[in-house]
């Protein structure tokens, strides 16, 4: 009986750090947004579906959106963005893969100053970029901060000169992601 | 004790959940993304296709400042340079009161004519979380022709109503199909009927990523040899053009055997035809404005 109650008491607490295993924060309502400055004209646009999902483990991270999902407050921009720019339909994503740089004891909570290598990917061309950001660990959720820049260039987005929009060579973007234990969606 | 040896085993061979690939992470991101429908936009770039109107509408808060120029018949010879000394003009203010509803008032110089027009989207194409191969548009117009004093104010009205139906097929090809009904409280010869009929196709062929052709045809359901008080037989409105997309504006030039720019007048008053030489040039010029407050930037991710 008591080897009975010690296996019960040892099946239930290795099965939970077996769950607790997977050591994954994501989410999938992050907020990205980007602004594009000319004496011009002023475009910005914020996507609130963007997805990440971080092993507390290995470092791992991984951040996805759909194009589409950007809204624009000038409809025809986003039109102009998505048909023109983006061709999003061809490619409908924009990724970043790679790594966070620091240690990082994500059970401390705090504020700490994070740098992520990896493979950017819009408009279907892949660069190699570091981004630095503000990670902030509370119990059960982790707020990541960044603010980067896209050059059009890099990525094979032509904008013509005979546009009447204005749009900046170098785009800002801002992204705040809070990311809370990873559970998959049936 | 055996046993117990062999649940740490169990629970060994789970946790390598632990060293989860990336590819798996992007796997798991794309399991649990948020499904949403994927709306096909701009199955044309503007409101019209050429003459007549096309599925789209202007969006919620948007005014589109539209002006549509005809110049006189090509076969008018040198003396008139081709048509170029004589035009006639639509000016119109549509919009969008919901991003699927629009409204638009406009005055055009022949007959000096006012149109009030209602147009909104029943069913938009779209894939993702629901397919939909079809765009399908209402549109519904009342025209007030104002030149003849004499008349009464009824005699001076007629509508129009159409159902407008479009796919997108891909990138570069859209079609469109328009059955129309046309009324007229009052018709210019005695041999017409009040209600006409017609059957419209259109569609637009992008040549590159700013620039498509667009054509437009509409066969009315009459007698294909009525004339109109002048002696003119009637002809289908058929009209060929480009649209150019620069931004805010898109300019559309084309040639058309029709003078008028509402339905009334296009579909039921064209006289002239492709084959004599009765070909007018024109062009249609929008310009959007976004009257959103987030226009404002206030569309910023906050700073918290």
């Amino acid at each position: 009986m008591k080897k009975e109650i010690a296996l019960i008491l040892l099946l239930s607490t290795s099965l939970s750090i077996c769950i607790k295993a997977q050591n994954l924060y994501a989410t999938n309502n992050g907020e990205t947004s980007f602004f594009s400055e000319t004496p011009v004209e002023n475009i910005s646009a914020i996507n609130k579906l963007g997805q990440a999902i971080i092993n507390i483990t290995n470092n791992d991270i991984v951040v996805q959106m759909n194009i589409k999902q950007f809204d624009f407050p000038n409809k025809l921009m986003q039109e102009h963005f998505n048909e023109n720019y983006m061709e999003s339909s061809k490619y409908p994503k924009a990724v970043f893969k790679g790594k966070i740089n620091e240690k990082i004891d994500f059970t401390k909570s705090g504020i700490y100053d994070v740098s992520a290598t990896g493979d950017f990917t819009i408009h279907g061309v892949s660069k190699p970029r570091t981004f630095k950001g503000k990670l902030n660990i509370t119990p059960d959720k982790l707020n990541l901060t960044t603010d980067f820049e896209v050059s059009l260039t890099d990525h094979n987005i032509e904008v013509p000169k005979v546009v009447f929009m204005k749009i900046a060579q170098v785009i800002k973007v801002k992204n705040n992601y809070t990311l809370t234990p990873y559970v998959a969606k049936k | 004790m055996r046993r117990i040896a062999r649940y740490l085993w169990i629970c060994l061979l789970v946790s390598p959940l632990s060293a989860i690939a990336q590819d798996d992470l992007t796997k798991m991101l794309d399991e649990n993304e948020t499904k949403s429908v994927d709306y096909t936009t701009a199955t044309f770039k503007g409101t019209r296709i050429i003459n007549g109107h096309s599925v789209e509408t202007v969006k919620k808060n948007h005014l589109d400042f539209l002006i549509h120029h005809r110049f006189d018949r090509l076969n008018s010879g040198a003396y008139n340079l081709f048509g170029l000394d004589y035009s006639t003009i639509r000016l119109g203010f549509e919009y969008g009161l919901t991003d699927n509803l629009m409204v638009g008032i406009g005055r055009s110089s022949i007959q000096k004519t006012y149109d009030f027009l209602v147009k909104g989207k029943l069913l938009r194409q779209s894939s993702g979380a629901r397919n939909m191969p079809f765009t399908v548009t209402a549109f519904a117009s009342a025209v007030v022709e104002t030149i003849d004093k004499e008349l009464t104010f009824q005699d001076k009205i007629s509508y129009t109503t159409q159902l407008l139906i479009a796919r997108k097929f891909n990138e570069r090809l859209s079609l469109q199909l328009m059955p129309t009904l046309l009324y007229r409280n009052r018709v210019s010869t005695a041999a017409q009927d009040r209600m006409l009929m017609a059957l419209g196709v259109g569609g637009r062929m992008k040549v590159t990523k700013r620039l498509s052709l667009n054509a437009e045809y509409y066969w009315a359901f009459r007698d294909q040899n009525l004339q109109n008080q002048l002696g003119e037989k009637y002809g289908n409105s058929l009209a060929i053009g480009f649209d150019i997309e620069t931004g805010g504006h898109v300019f559309q030039l084309h040639f058309t055997n029709s003078a008028g720019m509402v339905e009334k007048q296009f579909i039921g008053d064209t006289a002239g035809s492709w084959g004599n030489g009765d070909i007018r040039y024109g062009f249609n010029i929008s310009r959007t404005f976004s009257f959103d407050k987030r226009a404002k930037g206030i569309n910023k991710v906050s700073d918290k």
